[in-house]
């Protein structure tokens, strides 16, 4: 393997790689106090900006779009650069989706706290930071459909059908759903009203969901597994057949947040249907990331790394079958509105998006800075235990306290009046809180240890970038 | 011909579109080509580091 082709593009992939960390424990930090100030509501001595509307979208934004983000970027730039077997297409217009993104996390974490909003959840920065997230999400589709354009290998690997669809389907979604009149330089009004503003914003809520917090890490997936356990993929045409089926199927998922409200009935039941129907592709991926581990399965007892890739696949499949479930109108007339909610999706943020991006990260690090692996493995183990200890923690007290409130919601006496005020089902989920902010705190805990242990990693050694092989063996 | 017509026609289509993908997939033809790309990963060994300091 000689090195006339020159050296990947790794700069942006370490800036976004350890950004990843660092926005981690900042958006996980805001969230464990959130969840203290369920049992402490004067924890923050009632300061506005501090309260807790305004820092609940803060850590939304912060996880998803600053930690998640920072890794889909760090892992799609590595992924199809290394894929491809060619540089990075256009590298200052990737330099610019680097700045530019922290910019707007920086816009994001000053303006949330002032009350800055539209109020659309995981949309709620905005207009002017909306326009700047256009930029820098076209300059992304440029970097990467160029260098899969220039790419010296005959076949574009599956992960980055994944990466594609992430980029592509976020970009329609950001466009429709933040379509907006402004009115002011910090107010604007959305382009939609009443029943069809809230599909709109739902469609675009569910979407964020499925090609933000799925379709972008199941390309980590597809590329971090092989590479960790050894083996390709357990089934290629699988993983071909669930791309298409994640596709044709998420777009129609929507309506599920919005069961019994004006949204037309039959619209609810098809967002219900679909949601059903999406059970089948997200067990087959993942069915095809566990199963490619099939015949090595001793490596999982070793390495801590495949001990993250694979358990944010089981959390997966367990978020997966849930979150139909919890689409059925019956279950949902339980659900809707409780902690559950909140239990589903963090069983899908922490253990899925956030140990498969944790898992991803340990692998890029070492490779980053010409090291054969972390400061200390003995650690990464560590971090493993705690984050899933914590979540463990977390998704079993808030199923625990939905359900209780669920229950004592729907409960009504012989005469037809309610058996609970909303303040006794606040009272019997006090217990759960304490536990959810034990589970909070112990995976926030774990992002400490990998932000020490990346800075003992990086310490001293010079960042490398790998040359690209000048051959292409086909 | 209202809408509604063509709303059906698209589902049809893309049904029988989603169907073509799962035949072509599993047609026998596909299969080496499959197995070289899941392979393919594989090509470029990034589990040592090369040394080469930043240039």
């Amino acid at each position: 393997m000689s090195a006339t082709g020159g050296t990947y593009n790794y700069t942006v992939v370490r800036q976004f790689a350890v950004m990843t960390v660092i926005w981690g424990i900042v958006g996980m930090l805001v969230g464990v106090i959130v969840a203290a100030q369920f049992i402490w509501p004067d924890l923050t001595f009632g300061v506005p900006w501090l309260s807790f509307g305004r820092l609940r979208p803060l850590h939304t934004n912060a996880v998803i779009f600053a930690f998640g983000g920072s890794a889909l970027f760090a892992t799609s730039y590595y992924v199809v650069q290394r894929t491809c077997q060619t540089r990075l297409f256009a590298g200052g217009l990737a330099a610019f989706t680097f700045w530019g993104w922290q910019l707007v996390i920086v816009l994001a974490a000053i303006t949330l706290p002032l009350g800055i909003t539209t109020s659309k959840e995981y949309a709620e920065l905005e207009w002017p930071i909306d326009v700047l997230i256009t930029f820098v999400w076209v300059a992304y589709a440029i970097v990467f459909f160029g260098t899969l354009w220039k790419r010296k290998t005959p076949h574009i690997y599956v992960a980055n059908w994944f990466f594609g669809a992430f980029i592509l389907t976020v970009a329609i979604l950001h466009l429709v759903n933040s379509a907006a009149i402004p009115v002011t330089l910090w107010k604007s009004y959305s382009a939609y009203a009443g029943a069809q503003d809230a599909m709109v914003q739902w469609w675009y809520g569910h979407n964020a969901v499925g090609f933000f917090l799925t379709a972008g890490f199941l390309g980590m997936m597809y590329y971090f597994v092989p590479k960790q356990a050894g083996r390709p993929v357990y089934s290629y045409r699988l993983s071909v057949v669930h791309f298409w089926a994640l596709i044709f199927t998420y777009m129609w998922a929507g309506p599920h947040h919005l069961h019994y409200t004006a949204l037309p009935d039959w619209t609810q039941s098809l967002g219900m249907v679909f949601s059903l129907i999406l059970l089948a592709p997200s067990w087959g991926g993942m069915i095809n990331g566990i199963m490619t581990l099939s015949g090595a399965w001793y490596k999982l007892r070793e390495d801590p790394i495949l001990k993250f890739l694979i358990v944010s696949l089981s959390f997966y499949g367990m978020s997966t079958f849930e979150g139909p479930m919890m689409s059925v109108k019956t279950v949902n007339a339980l659900s809707h509105y409780t902690d559950w909610t909140i239990g589903h999706v963090h069983s899908g943020a922490l253990g899925w998006v956030g140990m498969i991006s944790i898992g991803s990260i340990y692998y890029l690090l070492p490779r980053l800075f010409g090291q054969t692996q972390m400061y200390s493995m003995r650690l990464v183990t560590a971090h493993f235990w705690i984050a899933t200890i914590g979540i463990v923690l977390y998704i079993a007290a808030m199923w625990i306290a939905g359900v209780t409130q669920g229950l004592m919601w729907r409960a009504v006496n012989a005469d037809g009046t309610l058996t609970y005020t909303f303040v006794e089902s606040t009272k019997a989920s006090m217990p759960f809180f304490y536990i959810r902010l034990l589970g909070g705190t112990l995976y926030l805990t774990g992002m400490l240890l990998m932000a020490y242990n990346m800075m003992k990693t990086i310490a001293g050694h010079k960042a490398v970038d790998a040359p690209i092989p000048a051959a292409v063996h086909a | 011909m209202d809408i509604n017509d063509l709303r059906a026609a698209i589902t049809v289509v893309s049904f029988l579109t989603f169907i073509g993908v799962v035949l072509w997939a599993y047609s026998g033809r596909r299969k080496e080509g499959f197995d070289r790309a899941a392979r393919s990963v594989f090509e470029e060994r990034d589990d040592v580091h090369h040394g080469n300091a930043k240039r």
